[in-house]
């Protein structure tokens, strides 16, 4: 069963022009010009029911009206969406019972009363009856240890006090598809852990599909089995963190510290029936990439032990999720970099 | 459902009361404008028997009423909207399976109980110490008075929430916001009644809702409108009630699609 399914789905935006200097203000006032903006180009994504997929893409790449579409905020330009069984903008009343969304940049919570007192009244909006609000409290505030928060007014919490909050207050009703917006924004690492911890085991235990967007690659790492990547509005990657990894990953680099001078040269006879590519900044230091196909450790036997090699130290370093994105970011697009050519290439949809 | 929208008024009420200290100075600054506008048609007057159809003693009771009647009817609801909607924690309140709009009438008439209880009455018991204010001896110009003054809650509410919307259409609606402000005090006949305006200005005024916020309700309680000309009078203000849900509806409507969160 899908959980959210996405044809074709457009939004653009009229955004006003403004003309410079006073002539341009005076023009302005009479006839206004506006830009067409598509803030999301022609997107199309399924997810299935239980998966928790990453939503990834620089700012202003359109995660968030994506995301705004989805639970019914925005109304698309064009293009069919179905969540959950609805078509979120047009039944947006009845929609939105069956999903919890949490905006990192916003809260939905009460800012003059008391924590406890704002889950309450989300019980009444949410028509949730009381006995299964209380469950379903409790097992909440337990999980996330909320227990002496529950009576401050929310204007007194901490960030992380108040995220914690906000997932309770988004999740009070057992939504079965659960939108996050940047859930971990500005928080410290002990909460960002708690918090995936926290998505996994709801993830495990109630089956909730998640769609989440975020800027931090370790949430993605931590949570997600797919990710979707967005660039300036269009998909440009949707498969699996490993595939991506994978395919865009350099293998890895290990870096030789030596005591004595070792010239690049008696390293490059050593592994010459390796496929690997020396570098170093002088004699006393040497680095070598190792392609995914090959193993480390067939590299490091040639090297190591060898007479008048003197290793002091070697580091071993893989291609990053974040030096993985960044390039990719970069170029704008997500097929394999093979060299200049892929500049300005076709996006590769997987 | 029901029971969350009653919440959202005691919830209101209750944070009003958290900040009831403000509104002492309030009761202090509407006495002020009752006593500035008091003296001010005493001077009119001076010893002429009537202006516009109302006696000086009718004048007093009229500025005094219209003026506590401000203090139950006026909320700020155009100015929490538009700030909703410009800060773009108006997405919020799409994800939530309620009325917006519904909710923030609630949350005015919330703000209405407490200016009620704590602002209006005690004001006008401090009024009726200071000016030669004449209560109606008639039981039912009281229930009419009343029930009139819920719907000059609702009818200013109404205008509330259209200037409020038009935050959606305009980068900057402060300045309809205000300039709404100064109309509704102005031709609801707060400032000057009705009946005082130039002939053709006031059968302008007949055709717009303004007059059944503060004049309407006012001229029943001078008992300058008696009898039937109670339900007269009231008619006009529930048809107003009725006619302006339907821009507010297509506005909102409107709004819906051309809906641009700001910040992302």
């Amino acid at each position: 069963m899908k959980a959210i399914e996405v044809e074709h789905l457009s939004k653009t935006f009229n955004v006003q022009k403004n003309r410079d200097g006073l002539k341009g203000a005076l023009q302005d006032l009479f006839s206004r010009q506006y830009n067409q903006v598509a803030a999301v180009n022609d997107i199309s994504f399924s997810i299935p029911a239980g998966e928790i997929c990453g939503y990834i893409g620089e700012n202003g790449a359109g995660k968030s009206t994506t995301i705004k579409m989805l639970t019914g905020i925005l109304v698309p330009t064009s293009g069919k969406l179905n969540v959950g069984g609805y078509v979120p903008h047009e039944e947006r009343e009845k929609f939105v019972r069956n999903i919890g969304v949490v905006f990192g940049q916003r809260s939905q919570l009460w800012w003059d009363i008391g924590v406890i007192e704002s889950f309450g009244l989300l019980r009444k909006v949410y028509g949730v009856p009381e006995n299964d609000y209380r469950k379903r409290l409790d097992e909440l505030v337990q999980r996330l240890d909320l227990g002496e928060l529950l009576n401050r007014p929310v204007r007194k919490l901490s960030l992380g006090q108040r995220m914690r909050c906000e997932l309770v207050a988004a999740l009070l009703h057992n939504p079965s598809i659960v939108f996050l917006d940047e859930p971990t924004i500005g928080l410290d690492i002990i909460v960002k852990t708690e918090i995936r911890e926290f998505l996994k085991d709801m993830n495990r235990e109630h089956g909730t599909t998640i769609l989440l967007t975020t800027h931090d690659l370790q949430d993605i790492e931590a949570l997600c089995s797919r990710v979707i990547m967005l660039d300036e509005g269009r998909i440009i990657y949707d498969g699996g963190l490993d595939t991506l990894k994978s395919r865009w990953g350099q293998g890895t680099r290990v870096t030789f510290q030596f005591g004595a001078a070792c010239p690049l040269e008696r390293l490059r006879t050593l592994t010459s029936d390796l496929q690997v590519d020396w570098t170093a900044d002088n004699d006393l230091h040497a680095e070598v990439l190792v392609p995914a196909q090959l193993n480390v450790s067939d590299v490091l036997a040639k090297v190591v032990g060898q007479p008048n090699i003197a290793i002091t130290d070697i580091k071993i370093t893989e291609t990053t999720t974040d030096e993985i994105v960044r390039q990719i970011y970069r170029t704008g697009s997500a097929s394999k970099p093979s060299g200049a050519d892929t500049e300005g290439g076709q996006p590769l949809h997987v | 459902m029901f029971s969350a929208y009653t919440d959202f008024i005691r919830i209101r009420f209750l944070t009003m009361l958290a900040y009831r200290v403000n509104y002492y100075s309030g009761i202090l600054i509407y006495m002020l404008n009752i006593g500035v506008y008091y003296f001010t048609w005493q001077a009119i007057y001076g010893g002429q028997g009537e202006i516009g159809g109302f006696t000086a003693s009718q004048m007093t009771t009229y500025i005094a009423v219209s003026w506590m009647a401000r203090a139950f009817y006026f909320n700020n609801l155009d100015y929490e909207i538009a700030n909703d909607i410009r800060d773009g924690s108006i997405a919020i309140q799409f994800i939530r399976p309620y009325n917006y709009l519904l909710v923030k009438m609630m949350q005015g008439f919330g703000e209405g109980l407490f200016r009620f209880t704590l602002f209006m009455i005690p004001g006008m018991l401090i009024a009726l110490l200071l000016f030669p204010v004449r209560l109606p001896s008639d039981p039912i110009a009281w229930i009419g008075f009343l029930i009139m003054l819920f719907f000059s809650f609702l009818i200013n509410s109404q205008l509330n929430l259209l200037t409020g919307l038009t935050a959606f259409f305009v980068e900057n609606n402060q300045g309809m916001i205000r300039m709404k402000r100064v109309i509704v005090d102005l031709f609801s006949g707060l400032v000057i009644p009705i009946s005082l305006f130039p002939g053709w200005l006031s059968s302008v005024m007949q055709w717009l809702p303004f007059q059944a916020i503060t004049y309407l309700p006012g001229s029943v309680f001078t008992g300058r409108t008696q009898g039937t000309g109670i339900l007269e009078v009231f008619g006009i203000q529930l048809i107003w009630f009725f006619v302006l849900l339907i821009p507010i509806f297509l506005m909102w409507r409107a709004a819906r699609k051309r809906l641009f969160v700001q910040g992302g």
